[in-house]
This record gives C-alpha cells, sequence and structure tokens, in this order.
C-alpha cells in the first residue's frame, strides 16, 4: 500500500511518515504545491493525505486536479482549519474524508484504513487477528469459530483496537471515537475503564489471543498474548 | 434637562432684565415727551389767552378757575420778571372727588400797565395708572415672548436639531460586530458635520481594533493546530515505542495530556471567535426535544458511571431555527455541563415548555455567581480538566440567536434555562 502525505509543516510529515510506516505502508512525502503535483501526475497511490495550506498553491487546487485525473477518491484532507465550508468543497471536490488538526494517530489511522477499504471492496469486511475476527458489516464477533455477544460501545472500541493493532490508543482519542466529540471535556474519562473491562473479561472468556494493555495511564494498547 | 429648556431659563432672565430696564428708560421717556407736549399745549393756550384778554376785558376778571383751564389776577406793582413757570401740582377734580396731577403754567402780562398774574392748567397723565397700564402690557409683552419663544424652540429648533438628534440615535444603537454604513445625515450645520465625523472616525476605530482582536484570536488559534499536532503525535509515537522507563513514560503521558487539554482549550477558543464572527449561517429547524435526548444517551455511560438519574419533564415540543453545529454545541454543553458538575448519585432534571428548555442539576450546595458563571475562564473549584469556557460558549451562542440564557440556584439544583422567545 503506497501513502502520499502532503504536508508542508516538515515536522508534522515525518511524524505520519513514521507512523504510517508502523502499518507497514510506502509513505512519501511532498512539502509544496509543485512537489505534490509532480508526484500525483507520475504514481499511483493508495491513499493520500493532504493538507490545505501548502506553499506555492491551495491543496483544494490539487483536489480538482486530483479529480480531473479521477484520482480523488483516495484523499483525506487534513487541515487546521475547522471550516464546515472547507470541508464541504473539499468533500464535493471528491475527497474522502476531512480531519482537523490536531488530531490523534490512532484516528489518522483509522480513517486510512477506512479510504483502503472503501477503495478495495469485495465481500464483506472482516478484520481478524489471531483466533479472533471482527465482522464490520454484519457488527459481529468471533473468536475460536463462537460468536462473542459485545454491545455497541463494545463494538466500536474493539474495532478501534483492531484498527490500530500494536498502537497506542488514547483514552481521549478512544473517547472521541466511541462517545462522539463532544465528549472530549470531559474531566475524568474514567467511565471507560468500565466498558474496557467488561470488553477484556468476554476477551478473556472467549479465550481470545489478543489483550487489552493499559499503557502509563495515558491509554490503552491492543497485543496479541 | 434638555437643552431647549437650558436655554429658555436664560433667556427668560435675560428678557426679564432687558424689558425691565428698558421699560423704565421707555417710562422716562414717555414722561417728559407728554410734559413737553403739554407744556407746548400750555404755552399756547397763554398766547390765546393774553391776545383774546385785549379784545374781551371781562377775561380779565376771570380770577378763578371754575369750568375753565385759566385764572388771571391782577397784581400790584411790578412783578419784574415774566418768565413763565411750569410746574406739576395737584388739584381737586370732581368728577373723580380726588386730587388729580395737574401741569401748571404760571405767567405775567401786562394789559393797560397793569400786571396780571395768568395761570393755565392742563390735566396730566395720572402716574400711577400709566404705570399700572404699562406694567400690564410689559407683562403681557414678556409672557408673549417666552411663548413664542417655546413655540420655536420645539417646533424650529427641534428641526434644527434633528440632524444631533439622528447622529445621537445612530450612536445609541450602535453595534460594534455589526456591518453597519457610516452615518450620513444630510445636514449643513457645520457643528454637526464635525459631529458626525468624528463619530464615523471613532466607529471606524472601533471597529478596526474590534476585528484586528477577533482576527488574532482566530488566527492564533488556526496557527497553534499545527504545532500541538506535532507534540501529539510525537509524544503518541514516543509513548508507543516501547523504549521509556516507566517513570519516563508517565511524565510524557502526563505532558500528552496537558497537550490534550490545551488542544481543547485552543477549540473553545476558535468556536467562540467564529460565533463572535458570525461564521455560522446554515440555519435550519432543530428538533430541541430529539438532541437532549441523543446527548443524554450519549453520555449515558458517564452518567450511569457516576449514578447519575436523568429525568426529562414536560413533552411540548421545541424546535428552534439553528446552525446544526452550533444547536450541537449547545445542547451537548448544557447536558455535559450538568452531567460533569454533577454528584455521584446526583440527579439531572430536563423540562421543556412550549418555549424554554431547562436543564438543572444537583451538585455544589451553594449558588454560584449569576454574573460571572458565563465569563470566560471561570472556573469551579473542583474541576481540573473544565476548560471553564464551556458557559461562555452557551452564552454565545444563545447570544448569536438573541436567546436568553439564565441561571438560577433552586431547590438545592444549579438550574440553566434557555428562553427561546425572543420577544421577551
Amino acid at each position: 500500500m503506497k501513502i502520499l502525505v502532503i504536508e508542508d509543516e516538515k515536522a508534522l510529515g515525518d511524524t505520519l511518515k513514521t507512523s504510517l510506516e508502523k502499518e507497514l505502508y510506502v509513505v512519501e512525502l511532498a512539502g509544496t504545491f509543485h512537489d505534490a503535483l509532480e508526484k500525483i501526475a507520475i504514481y499511483e497511490y493508495d491513499c493520500i493525505l493532504l493538507d490545505i495550506m501548502l506553499p506555492g498553491g491551495s491543496g483544494l487546487e490539487l483536489l480538482k486536479e486530483l479529480k480531473s485525473l479521477g484520482k480523488s477518491g483516495n484523499v483525506i484532507i487534513i487541515s487546521a482549519k475547522d471550516s464546515l465550508d472547507d470541508k464541504l468543497k473539499g468533500l464535493e471536490l471528491g475527497a474522502d474524508d476531512y480531519l482537523t488538526k490536531p488530531f490523534h494517530i490512532a484516528e489518522l489511522n483509522a480513517r486510512v484504513k477506512a479510504v483502503l477499504r472503501r477503495n478495495n471492496l469485495k465481500g464483506s469486511y472482516t478484520i481478524d487477528w489471531g483466533n479472533t475476527i471482527l465482522n464490520i458489516d454484519e457488527r459481529t464477533l468471533t473468536v475460536n469459530d463462537e460468536e462473542v455477544y459485545l454491545n455497541r460501545k463494545e463494538f466500536d472500541i474493539l474495532n478501534y483496537f483492531l484498527l490500530n493493532k500494536n498502537r497506542l490508543i488514547t483514552k481521549s482519542a478512544l473517547a472521541e471515537y466511541v462517545w462522539g466529540d463532544q465528549i472530549d471535556q470531559v474531566d475524568n474519562l474514567d467511565f471507560i475503564y468500565y466498558q474496557i473491562k467488561n470488553l477484556r473479561k468476554k476477551l478473556l472468556y472467549a479465550q481470545a489471543d489478543i489483550e487489552i494493555e493499559s499503557l502509563y495511564g495515558v491509554g490503552y494498547k491492543l497485543v496479541e498474548k | 434637562m434638555k437643552l431647549l429648556n437650558k436655554s429658555l431659563i436664560y433667556l427668560t432672565g435675560a428678557f426679564l432684565v432687558i424689558i425691565g430696564v428698558w421699560s423704565i428708560v421707555f417710562f422716562i421717556d414717555l414722561k417728559d415727551e407728554i410734559r413737553d407736549s403739554i407744556d407746548d399745549g400750555l404755552d399756547n393756550s397763554r398766547l390765546l389767552i393774553i391776545e383774546k384778554a385785549r379784545d374781551d376785558t371781562s377775561l380779565l376778571t376771570q380770577n378763578e378757575f371754575g369750568g375753565n383751564n385759566f385764572k388771571i389776577q391782577p397784581i400790584s406793582g411790578n412783578p419784574g420778571k415774566r418768565k413763565s413757570i411750569y410746574k406739576d401740582t395737584l388739584m381737586y377734580r370732581l368728577n373723580e372727588n380726588e386730587l388729580e396731577p395737574v401741569r401748571i403754567l404760571n405767567t405775567v402780562f401786562k394789559h393797560n400797565d397793569t400786571y396780571y398774574k395768568l395761570s393755565v392748567i392742563s390735566s396730566l397723565v395720572e402716574e400711577d395708572d400709566l404705570i399700572e397700564d404699562a406694567f400690564w402690557n410689559l407683562l403681557w409683552l414678556f409672557i408673549i415672548l417666552i411663548f413664542s419663544i417655546v413655540i420655536i424652540n420645539n417646533v424650529v429648533l427641534r428641526r434644527v436639531w434633528n440632524p444631533f438628534h439622528e447622529i445621537l440615535n445612530r450612536l445609541k444603537t450602535f453595534e460594534i460586530d455589526k456591518d453597519e454604513n457610516p452615518i450620513a445625515i444630510n445636514t449643513q450645520i457645520k457643528e454637526f458635520r464635525e459631529l458626525q465625523e468624528a463619530s464615523n472616525t471613532l466607529m471606524r476605530h472601533s471597529r478596526e481594533t474590534f476585528i484586528a482582536q477577533k482576527q488574532f484570536t482566530e488566527n492564533a488559534s488556526h496557527e497553534l493546530q499545527t504545532p500541538l499536532a506535532i507534540s501529539m503525535n510525537k509524544l503518541e509515537l514516543l509513548l508507543e515505542s516501547g523504549k521509556l522507563e516507566r517513570r519516563e513514560a508517565n511524565t510524557v503521558a502526563e505532558v500528552l495530556q496537558i497537550i490534550e487539554r490545551l488542544t481543547r482549550l485552543n477549540k473553545a477558543l476558535l468556536l467562540l471567535a467564529k460565533i463572535e464572527n458570525k461564521q455560522y449561517r446554515d440555519h435550519q429547524k432543530i428538533d430541541v426535544n430529539a438532541l437532549v435526548k441523543k446527548y443524554i444517551n450519549d453520555f449515558q455511560d458517564f452518567s450511569d458511571f457516576k449514578e447519575i438519574g436523568v429525568e426529562v419533564l414536560g413533552n411540548s415540543a421545541v424546535e428552534v431555527f439553528m446552525d446544526t453545529s452550533l444547536a450541537n454545541m449547545l445542547f451537548s454543553n448544557l447536558v455535559k455541563n450538568a452531567l460533569f458538575h454533577n454528584i455521584k448519585q446526583g440527579a439531572v432534571k430536563i423540562r421543556f415548555t412550549e418555549t424554554e428548555f431547562e436543564i438543572c442539576n444537583s451538585g455544589t450546595d451553594t449558588s454560584l455567581d449569576e454574573s460571572s458563571i458565563f465569563n470566560r475562564f471561570q472556573k469551579g473549584n473542583t474541576d481540573n480538566g473544565s476548560n471553564g469556557l464551556g458557559l461562555s460558549i452557551c452564552r454565545a451562542i444563545c447570544g448569536y440567536y438573541g436567546f436568553k440564557l439564565t441561571y438560577d440556584f433552586r431547590e438545592q439544583k444549579h438550574c440553566f434555562k434557555i428562553n427561546f422567545d425572543k420577544t421577551v
């Protein structure tokens, strides 16, 4: 899988590259409008992360270019601007998703995977790891060929973890993903722990090969036993 | 005191003095003129009488006034000087039954070697009557003048002052965040033109400063997003690398949490700036009941965790026209506020009426300061994760739509109420 990161801030570009490479993608960086234009004209990418404000031109211009090339379907806009207008404009021009800076790495991973999945749609979509299979379309979990009942929140949590295998998921990233943007100002994210605890119990009881590890009180990580 | 009345008082005083002084001078002048004229008449009578006495000597025996206005008395010897003497005196008037002022001319003439004293009289104007008449007339003049001034002030001057009132009205209703046209009153009066120019300059300056400040907040918030993103993502990568000692990792985790807080703060400030910039215009019909239910549901895990009972009273359907994202922000903030600032096993009561939405929650036992809770960065004592902007945002959103957001503390509950009726 090949991903192009179009971002003028080098530090951010490098960080995204490092993070995405952990997921075993091939990542290329473009720091300017022209650099990016050249790359998209020559190469094919499975996913493009596109910053709107670029030296030399607007990311929206690039998007138009991509649209004319018929390649705009795999673009995720990453912008500092959280404006509805920009969002709508971007999506109108064919972008697949819109992510406002700053974002959690886990969130980016999830979005990238969603784009890749949509573009390679074949049959029902499942994520599996060891003896665990999560069917996204049917919202079911199967461990050792036996179905394990999950409530809505537990399913969303496990889905998020499986999109971020072996990666850190901070509590706030998880809260935003599962409970929505509005939860972010909670002074106390302890309530998340109860859902995690239940999920852990269910995984343990079903003898799954995976478990949720706590990480320094700041978040969790899904690992193989 | 109104300017019109103030000037009226000054004018009244001035007129009183002017008319007073003028009337005294006028009265003296008038009296002199009347005397002059009477004296001329007396002199004329004297000549006529002397002339007549030459032909008709019977006149010489007229030594009492009787019905006539003269008397002639012979005098013995030569009186020497023959100058006529005019003087004021009093004489009994039969018709008025009292002494009345008269002007008398005493003179001496010679007829057939005999000297006679001739006295001619003419009645004088009664001075006290004159004064009284003059006084009343002047008083009327004064009253008429004052009345005319009041009328002129009210009709003419008011019209003259119209531009001033228009400018004043514009300044009174001036709203810094609205893009208003400069004041353009059509007037030829220099002072008003200057006032208008000065007002326009002031308004422009205020607006420019205001806009610059708003833009600063927005730009600063935007510019912060990328550095925040870099810090957050780098720390996340560092933490998941697993190469850190436990203590180091804990420190990094703490810093990461602080950055997350900073991110939320920045987002909230950006949101406030945007509301104030009126960048939300996608107004749609919002079903408030459904929206509130959605948020109660969204926060269910949290309320269960804190064992908070949530109760919805009243089933009036409340619908408002709002921007969707602002409506989400407003009601999620209020629901969140009621849950997060609650106590364990507390309660939240939500009530809908035709025009109102009210949410009450248990919490601290004392009332909050209504005058400051909606201010930015006003925090309660116990929470450390909140940024003190939630209620400011609520108020900004309500203000944007002309809703009234109020707080009161009753029955040991903190209640926030939104009145959607803009006419109240």
